[in-house]
């Protein structure tokens, strides 16, 4: 008793002092500032992570500490690299550039049809809001056990969302603008080109950014209904099985990483693309 | 005749439709019917082809075509296949057998519900300290918005692993990754929500001498509320697939995950689209029935639209 109390005072101390540390540093508000304080707060999580692991001896099983998952990442970069390449880059990015490049074709393909618009925009957004996923072991069986039925669950769970997306962003030019193009004489084409397209463009990288997510979890999910020996949800499930935690968090870590990744990417493409949207130049 | 069929209540109804949206989604949904039974058609027609000239049989069109729509184990399950799945699963078994679909969905629904208000709820109780606290802003909201770059059914598996060894199973551990997947739309939603009252309303408040509670109850509580039902909404479906995905790994035995793991194991594939369909009606249930939560509250504070 005496010792799990002697233990809880330095991690309340670690606590305390992170927590008064970022509220001192919360009043200031700057730019810098504010990183201080997201950074302070991961670090202050990460440590109390390690403390408690370390004081409690709590079971690697249950939760192996930050420095386990450290060594075990730097043990297993091949093992990783592999899985990455399998899993995020050909299942999860392949099937993200077709689900998008569909989904923008079916949206201008449908933009000129108000009808199919209504018909197909609510059907769109109620499959948006199903637990596709579940088609994973169809599409395995379908397509095998390589990467091509992940990307091929990938397909169908991203283009949903960015079609929806897209179809409301080729639908989002106001009369007036629209009017001004039919003045100039403007073939349909070009009014697609400099007009619907541009202002399409934040809602298309609206969707886009929600299904970086998607895409990796459905390249993963897909790996637990059958996988070739490599790859993240293939290595996630054996090393599940084996009970070696620190392997699986390692590659939490990486998908963790590779997400932030590609959403940064993406993100960074839109405001490169949509600088003179409102919300871009705040 | 054709005056009175014209000025009749069903040409006007059909003309509404076309100009809303019962026509154009029942269209989309005939045509998605008809590509359906053509897909099937050609996808089982390899498997047909191959019987028939194993048994050295010719198929005449019909029969053949009517082979494709009935096959044991379908490539693609024609929808009336998928329906008669359905119902059997949902009608054909006692409620408490393991083949029942009432019994995987209430497994999967119970989960999903118990993770649902979990995870709302503590996305509701971080929004309010978040809006009233800087330093709990600027510390938790950017990791709340990382960690939501986590493909966090990557860890459903974890989870379910690590309760088990700690011997902890069932509801929980399944309520748990759904309640962590509902938590962020929550939180963003009721962040924004919250924040929504501008400088005069707060003015306004400050002038009558509020209190920082009740500018909360009377003013930033009440001006959030459409969003949160617009975040709750994606919550709900977003626990779902939560649930799903937790009962997948581990083998477990009962829920809808574990009905479409079980039917892909055994290359049941009708047993995986009645699944599949149980799952998404489910969705449409949850989601409706948020809706229907949204119209009564909004209605009764005056906000509806």
């Amino acid at each position: 008793m005496t010792g799990a109390l002697a233990g809880t005072l330095p991690i309340l101390a670690v606590w305390a002092g992170g927590w008064a540390l970022n509220a001192w540093l919360a009043r200031f508000d700057t730019r810098l500032t504010r990183i201080l304080v997201a950074a302070i707060f991961g670090i202050t999580v990460i440590v109390l992570w390690e403390m408690i692991v370390r004081i409690y001896r709590v079971p690697t099983v249950i939760l192996p500490a930050p420095g386990q998952i450290a060594a075990s990442f730097a043990a297993n970069t091949a093992i990783l690299w592999t899985d990455f390449v399998q899993t995020i880059v050909k299942g999860a990015l392949t099937g993200w550039l077709i689900g998008a490049a569909a989904a923008i074709l079916t949206a201008i393909a449908i933009d000129r049809s108000p009808f199919l618009q209504r018909g197909l925009l609510p059907i769109g957004n109620f499959v948006a809001a199903l637990p596709i996923v579940g088609i994973a072991p169809i599409l395995v069986m379908w397509f095998g056990f390589d990467w091509q039925s992940k990307a091929a669950v990938v397909v169908v769970m991203v283009f949903f969302p960015i079609l929806v997306n897209m179809v409301a962003g080729l639908a989002a030019t106001d009369a007036m603008q629209r009017d001004l193009m039919a003045t100039w004489a403007a073939p349909y084409g070009a009014s697609l080109w400099k007009l619907r397209l541009p202002a399409a463009m934040p809602f298309l990288f609206n969707g886009l950014k929600i299904t970086t997510t998607l895409a990796l979890i459905g390249a993963i999910v897909a790996e637990f209904f059958g996988s070739p020996t490599h790859g993240m949800g293939f290595r996630i499930s054996t090393a599940v099985g084996r009970l070696d935690l620190p392997l699986v968090w390692a590659e939490i870590l990486v998908a963790a990483i590779a997400g932030t990744l590609f959403y940064g990417l993406v993100a960074l493409i839109e405001k490169k693309v949509t600088f003179w949207h409102p919300s871009q130049r705040a | 005749m054709t005056e009175a069929l014209a000025r009749g209540p069903f040409v006007r109804a059909l003309r509404r439709g076309a100009g809303g949206r019962t026509l154009p989604v029942l269209t989309v949904l005939l045509a998605i019917g008809i590509v359906w039974y053509v897909a099937a058609i050609g996808m089982n027609a390899q498997w047909v082809r191959d019987q028939a000239a194993r048994s050295d049989t010719e198929l005449s069109i019909p029969a053949f075509i009517g082979q494709t729509l009935t096959l044991d184990r379908p490539v693609l399950p024609a929808p009336h296949q998928v329906a008669a799945g359905l119902w059997d699963g949902l009608a054909g078994q006692k409620i408490t057998s393991k083949r029942s679909l009432v019994y995987h969905g209430w497994m999967t629904l119970s989960a999903t519900l118990a993770g649902f208000a979990m995870g709302s709820l503590a996305g509701m109780v971080l929004a309010i300290g978040i809006v009233h606290s800087r330093a709990m802003d600027q510390s938790v909201m950017p990791w709340a918005v990382a960690s939501q770059t986590v493909p966090i059914l990557a860890i459903a598996p974890m989870v379910i692993v690590v309760f088990a060894s700690a011997g902890v199973t069932g509801l929980l551990p399944k309520a748990i990754i759904a309640a962590w997947l509902s938590f962020f739309p929550v939180l963003v939603g009721m962040v924004k929500g919250l924040r929504t009252p501008d400088a005069m309303q707060l003015d306004l408040m400050r002038s009558w001498s509020a209190s920082a509670r009740q500018v909360f109850w009377r003013l930033r509580l009440p001006s959030s509320m459409p969003y949160l039902f617009a975040s709750l909404k994606v919550g709900v479906a977003a626990a779902l697939v939560g649930t799903i995905v937790g009962e997948l790994p581990a083998g477990a035995s009962s829920g809808l995950g574990a009905r479409l793991l079980s039917g892909s194991y055994y290359g049941q594939t009708v047993q995986i689209w009645a699944a599949l369909f149980t799952a998404a009606a489910l969705a449409a249930l949850l989601v409706a029935t948020i809706s229907l939560i949204e119209r009564l509250t909004l209605t009764r504070m005056g906000l509806a639209r």
